[in-house]
């Protein structure tokens, strides 16, 4: 069997593997990790990591986006109630991931506003924020360069949120959230895809955020997988208590773990409603919907 | 009319990129303040520039300094003043050859990769990631490569001159035509050269690394279209840096003579 490269330097990987106990891997482990962030540990903390409210509000009130004269957006209206879990679905290129990207700022409205825990995010006048938001890409965004633990890590190390070993815990309690325990050594090029989703998960979490986005969860994944992962989400809703939303055109995903679905068709909300509301809804554009992913085997009555 | 309005969008495109890429500059040196917290991942740059370039960029050195010694000092032989290949050996691979081909090697193989590099994270939503970790992509990816070339390069630039200057004087010792000993090639050498000399163009390569690393950058942050676009990146940000190199090359002669 060929032996899996490491791309870490040979210095690293002798350093590295000092780093079980011994004082020259500890000095090695900090300075990899961010040489300030231990010299200035205690003194430059801007964050404090309990401060988490555990699910806040989203009003998003007539929002329009146009790319190159093309309108994806049309007039949203929306609001999400915090703790809520709130799946938009509806087929590709109707606009779920670029209302998405308005909620984590990643895109700004031609006109309307997002409101975050009663903030108008799009604001100029910077109010401070006391809420934190995360988000899972559909491609999960891993960082290639960096193990599972440093991916899950690399948000506490850059705002030097807490000490080394308190990173190191956090580290170990968000990925054994995901069922991943003891992989933070494992390069993100060994993992499968939905383990790298659930590494995307973890390192969301460990944001301790107060809101998590999902961009397409599924996409890519078998049925299986994606029932593993849709587990792993409902723990996450029974264990900490923050506001979830999906963008899925996996309807069945949808209707298993949300609280209420909102359904989009060519860039405006159709329908809302909870999961029974949704699948006993009379309009044909959900209808449709509905039928075309459940519509079972050629020939025989649903 | 069409042609105007083509070469008109075309200026258009061409301002636009060149004050995105001045904004870029003045975010990365903004964020230089912060260079400290980051530098495993400065130390990690440097090494691939300068350790990784080290041997080919030598290599290279040593045959530019044996080809222009060979062909100079032949040439100088003909009027019996081949003594003079030491100073024009030195004086060229330090003032001229060995930041710029120093730097043109780094553009091809570090600037490419960095464009890619930047340009795949684009594309593969990791820096929309950082943006959601509140982890500015400028500090992150920009800054750490920036101070890495500006002072690798003119780190290999060192290496390069010395290497085609000793490349130069084996060659003017061993080739019968030229035949000048290299203790006579070596005093005339240092005779020319002064540590201005050596500084000018040592301050011309810390410059192109500057020119190399924001144009890896810049053309990685604007990549889109997949791998397609990763692939244009990668060509795009060698053909800008030599451009801007050359450029930068003879103005940085003008005003630094």
């Amino acid at each position: 069997m060929a032996d899996k490269q490491d791309p870490r330097s040979p210095v690293t990987r002798f350093l590295g593997a000092l780093g079980n106990g011994t004082q020259i891997g500890d000095i090695w482990t900090k300075l990899s990790h961010g040489f300030t962030a231990t010299l200035m540990e205690g003194q430059d903390k801007q964050i404090s990591y309990e401060d988490s409210h555990g699910g806040i509000g989203i009003r998003i009130e007539s929002l329009n986006k146009s790319f190159n004269g093309n309108q994806v957006l049309k007039e949203i209206n929306l609001e999400i109630l915090p703790g809520e879990t709130f799946s938009l679905i509806g087929p590709s290129g109707t606009g779920k991931s670029v209302l998405l990207k308005h909620i984590v700022k990643l895109l700004e409205p031609d006109s309307g506003k997002i409101f975050i825990d009663g903030h108008d995010i799009h604001s100029q006048e910077s109010s401070p924020r006391n809420y934190r938001y995360s988000m899972v890409f559909q491609s999960s965004a891993l960082f290639n360069s960096l193990t599972v633990g440093e991916n899950v890590g690399l948000w506490l190390r850059e705002k030097r949120v807490c000490g080394e070993k308190q990173i190191r815990q956090i580290i170990r309690e968000k990925l054994s959230l995901v069922g991943l325990d003891g992989k933070e050594e494992m390069r993100t090029s060994e993992l499968s895809g939905g383990m790298r989703k659930r590494v995307a998960i973890a390192r969301s979490l460990a944001m301790n955020p107060d809101l998590i986005l999902y961009d397409e969860p599924t996409a890519e994944l078998d049925p299986v997988t994606s029932d593993e992962l849709a587990r792993v989400i409902i723990n996450l809703k029974e264990k900490v208590r923050l506001t979830t939303v999906i963008v899925s055109h996996d309807l069945n995903f949808a209707l298993y773990l949300s609280d209420r679905v909102g359904m989009m068709h060519d860039g405006q909300i159709v329908e809302i409603g909870t999961p029974q509301q949704i699948k006993q809804s009379q309009n044909p554009i959900v209808r449709n919907f509905i039928y075309t992913t459940t519509k079972g085997i050629k020939g025989e009555d649903n | 009319m069409r042609l105007i309005s083509i070469v008109g969008q075309k200026l258009l495109n061409t301002a636009q990129a060149a004050g995105e890429m001045l904004a870029l500059f003045v975010e990365t040196l903004y964020f230089i303040k912060e260079a400290p917290r980051n530098l495993p991942s400065i130390t990690r740059h440097m090494s691939d520039i300068g350790i990784g370039t080290l041997p080919v960029a030598m290599l290279l050195a040593l045959f530019v300094g044996m080809v222009l010694s060979l062909q100079t000092g032949s040439e100088l032989a003909l009027y019996g003043t081949q003594e003079a290949i030491g100073s024009i050996v030195g004086l060229s691979m330090v003032r001229e050859l060995g930041p710029m081909m120093t730097s043109l090697l780094v553009a091809g193989r570090i600037g490419s990769a960095m464009a890619a590099e930047v340009g795949a994270m684009k594309v593969y939503e990791e820096i929309d990631a950082l943006r959601t970790l509140e982890i500015n992509p400028v500090r992150y990816l920009a800054m750490p490569r920036l101070i890495a070339c500006v002072f690798a390069v003119p780190a290999l630039v060192v290496f390069a001159d010395m290497v085609g200057i000793a490349g130069g004087g084996m060659i003017a010792a061993v080739n019968p035509q030229i035949n000048v000993p290299f203790n006579v090639y070596y005093d005339n050498m240092v005779r020319s050269l002064d540590y201005m000399e050596v500084l000018k163009g040592l301050m011309k390569s810390f410059v192109f690394g500057g020119i190399i690393a924001q144009v890896g950058c810049y053309v990685g942050f604007k990549t889109t279209g997949g791998a397609r676009g990763i692939g244009e990146s990668t060509t795009r940000s060698v053909v800008i840096s030599f451009v801007l190199i050359m450029i930068a090359n003879y103005f940085l002669t003008r005003f630094m003579m």
